[in-house]
């Protein structure tokens, strides 16, 4: 589980990264993995809003929008890229 | 194959061609096109409703096709069979056959988009369970193609175990084929059980014994997951004493220390990406215009400049388009009014006839340029996915002030009308959100609130220069921003309060652009304009005719002869109940500074406030179609008996506070009344709007006069 602190929120515009762990304590981040967000999934940092927050990532063409504070349950292991 | 309709007995005929044959519920993801399809399906033979005791629509439309007639149910969009939001628990009651009301489904026709499997296919899976007849309707073929996405039907078919029809709703393709399909779903052979998490359907077997009648399997793994929520107590009750006690030592085993949503997730989208390297052979791509288009807006600075310009424009054509065709119903209704004063004199029933019922129908027609145009807009905004990328934009914004992004759009439409504004919260799912933005949109500077604007300011502001900036402008604008802070601070004042409660989930989905369906945008527009008639319109109608009983009745009969037409209704309006009741209320008005002729404008104003300026016009004895000029000299001279004006400053201030603040309005009550479904926000909404219009313009009178 080499993610290296980074999670959803420090993936930089156009960064991709596979979901390896989830801070499922919280009903909200509950429902993101609903959505998708689960361990095993390759999610891309499409765009945010101004400020920075909120966040919109992308997984097998779909788009999900969240928050930073949210973004931050999911711990990423980012995708070099070229790869 | 033998039809069944050759073995009926005649005299039956006509019942059985009424009968449905099955109803079946369609469910899907949001945004899956699947109200498209639907609306393709069934055309105009739809019906709306709402769901027992809540908000949400109910849709339901009838399929006719050769040999059977079947009731389609449109589903809200839902992620998964675990609700989590009101819409989500509504599908979900209803594929379950709890909703009161509403016929259990005999099939479902699952409706998948081909652009994002992922989701749908999370969904799908959870479907499958139910053990129902089912089809899945493979919607956006020509997007995925597009794209560069190829699915393998077949194999998608065969992995799910349910039939799979691919078509474009929007072209209509391969939708023959999904029209006899569904005719025959009864006949579908409903699907074996994918063990995609083997641990869970063996628990689900265990309660399954100990149950004292048959209980479907999806609902027991929905037991095990959610627990014993509120919707799961059907269920729990007919478990057996033993499987009730033994519940949370099988959850517990189950799902450890985990949340059994977190753990559900993880397991059923690893199957789902399992299918995927399957059937889906290349990953969905952006592509043309819509990937220039999305990158522009994802660039913040852009994307915000964006939004405001489409905002712009929205607010331009509900403002400008809607004037000309609101003059027109406007005229239309007066020369109808009009002509038949003419055939039938001047008695109390034409009066009736032309004062309280044409003009009453007018006032509700009236707002229909202005509700149709926004919904246009709304509609094709939504269709096409920008609104909820508008959502996301504004979402920081509208978090400091306790709302979400989603209130922008309603917000910015109340500038016009807060009736069209009020039905567009609907876009907004959590309840709390909702309700906070109901409140603060009747407080948005709305186009009847202008007239009056116009009207005191043109009278009573100079038309000096402040810098370069106009006063009167200067001041029109004042009004505009008071009415901003004051729906604000409501918003953020009632969500501190009353509507105190946990942020709501920001998960939005941003769907890719999509060009919208003309004819999903045409039902649409219509179904709302139909429930705005209908709803608002009967409530809307019942005032204007009381309104004009009070104004019209008990007749004067000391008018004295030689008196011109304007100063005998002058002379009537003061006869009249309302011009009494004017007289009964001044003493409530006196403190800001309001004389008689004032309180019974304003008291008339309640059910609509422009008519405020047809009963002044009528009580400073203009007539009641006076040009502001002559209405306005009128005003700047009235004095009460002691010869003392009536329009000070201070009174006109305050009157303008009033008429920013209060809720003057029987169509936006109406209309918080259908969209709450509880008659304590829109007496809520009305108590408080007055209080504070009349303690802002006493504050206004009493301290300038002092």
């Amino acid at each position: 589980m080499a993610t290296n602190g980074s999670t959803l929120a420090t993936l930089k515009r156009g960064q991709k990264g596979i979901i390896r762990a989830v801070n499922a304590a919280d009903p909200q981040v509950q429902r993101l993995m609903v959505l998708g967000l689960v361990e095993g999934t390759e999610v891309e940092h499409a765009s945010s809003a101004i400020g920075g927050d909120p966040m919109e990532f992308r997984l097998f063409g779909c788009g999900i929008s969240l928050r930073q504070e949210h973004a931050r349950h999911f711990h990423v292991a980012p995708v070099a890229a070229g790869d | 194959m033998t039809k069944s309709t050759e073995t009926r007995v005649p005299v039956n005929e006509i019942t059985v061609a009424k009968r449905t044959d099955a109803s079946i519920a369609v469910v899907g993801n949001p945004n899956s096109g699947k109200s498209t399809l639907f609306n393709r399906l069934t055309g105009l033979k739809q019906r709306i409703g709402n769901y027992p005791g809540v908000t949400v629509e109910r849709h339901i439309g009838t399929l006719k096709t050769e040999t059977a007639t079947l009731e389609l149910i449109d589903l809200p969009g839902t992620h998964s069979l675990s609700a989590h939001s009101l819409e989500e628990h509504i599908a979900v009651d209803v594929i379950f056959g709890r909703m009161e009301g509403t016929r259990a489904p005999d099939g479902i026709l699952a409706v998948l988009d081909a652009t994002n499997l992922y989701q749908g296919l999370f969904l799908v899976q959870q479907l499958v369970e139910l053990e129902l007849p089912m089809i899945v309707a493979l919607t956006m073929t020509d997007a995925a193609e597009k794209s560069g996405i190829q699915i393998d039907t077949a194999e998608l078919s065969a992995l799910l175990g349910v039939p799979v029809y691919p078509i474009v709703a929007t072209t209509g393709a391969g939708l023959n084929l999904l029209r006899s399909a569904l005719a025959d779903i009864k006949q579908v052979t409903p699907p074996r059980r994918i063990r995609v998490w083997p641990a869970l359907s063996e628990a689900a077997s265990q309660l399954a014994e100990n149950a004292s009648e048959p209980l479907r399997f999806a609902e027991l793994e929905r037991l095990l997951i959610d627990g014993a929520t509120d919707s799961n107590q059907v269920i729990v009750g007919k478990l057996s004493d033993a499987a009730r006690s033994k519940l949370a030592g099988v959850r517990s085993e189950l799902f450890e220390s985990e949340p059994p949503i977190a753990r559900d997730a993880r397991i059923r989208y690893a199957w789902v990406r399992g299918v995927l390297d399957k059937v889906q052979k290349s990953a969905p791509a952006y592509v043309s215009w819509r990937s220039r288009i999305t990158d522009f807006v994802n660039r913040p600075v852009p994307g915000t400049i964006g939004l405001f310009l489409v905002m712009a424009i929205v607010f331009q054509a509900v403002f400008a388009w809607a004037t000309p065709m609101m003059d027109a119903i406007d005229a239309g209704s007066s020369a109808l009014g009009a002509a038949v004063f003419e055939r039938l004199g001047d008695t109390a029933f034409s009066s009736l006839i032309a004062d309280g019922v044409i003009a009453g129908v007018g006032s509700v027609v009236i707002f229909l340029p202005q509700i149709m145009i926004l919904f246009l807009f709304i509609i094709l905004l939504e269709d096409s996915g920008y609104l909820a990328r508008a959502a996301y934009l504004m979402d920081r914004t509208m978090r400091s002030v306790g709302l979400s992004g989603q209130s922008i759009i309603p917000m910015i439409s109340s500038f016009a009308c807060a009736v069209p504004g009020i039905m567009a919260t609907r876009v907004i799912p959590n309840r709390r959100d909702r309700i906070a933005t109901i409140m603060a949109a009747p407080f948005m500077t709305c186009s009847a609130r202008l007239p009056i604007y116009a009207l005191l300011i043109a009278a009573f502001v100079p038309a000096t220069n402040v810098g370069i900036l106009n006063l009167q402008g200067l001041v029109l604008f004042g009004l505009y921003l008071f009415g901003i802070v004051m729906g604000i601070l409501t918003a953020l004042l009632m969500r501190k309060t009353t509507l105190r409660g946990p942020k709501p989930p920001f998960a939005l989905m941003l769907p890719e652009f999509r060009s919208p369906n003309l004819q999903t945008v045409g039902i649409q527009l219509l179904g709302r304009a139909k429930v705005f008639l209908k709803r608002a319109g009967t409530v809307i109608f019942a005032v204007a005719v009381i309104i004009w009983a009070l104004a019209y009745f008990p007749r004067s009969d000391e008018i004295p002869a030689g008196l011109d037409a304007n100063s005998a209704a002058a002379v009537q309006m003061e006869q009249s109940w309302l011009g009494r009741a004017g007289k009964v209320i001044e003493p409530v008005f006196e403190p800001l500074g309001w004389d008689w002729r004032v309180s019974s404008a304003v008291i008339a104003g309640f059910p609509a406030r422009e008519v405020v300026i047809a009963v002044l016009g009528t009580v400073y004895a203009v007539g009641d179609d006076a040009d502001e000029g002559t209405l306005s000299t009128r005003l700047k001279s009235a004095t009460r008996p002691d010869g003392s004006k009536v329009f000070t400053l201070p009174m006109v201030i305050g009157l303008l506070i009033f008429y920013a603040c209060c809720l003057q309005c029987v169509a936006t009550l109406a209309i918080i009344r259908r969209e709450t479904n509880t008659w304590r926000w829109p007496i809520f909404a009305w108590t408080y709007m007055t209080v504070i219009g009349y303690v802002g313009a006493l504050l206004a009178f009493q301290l300038g006069s002092a």
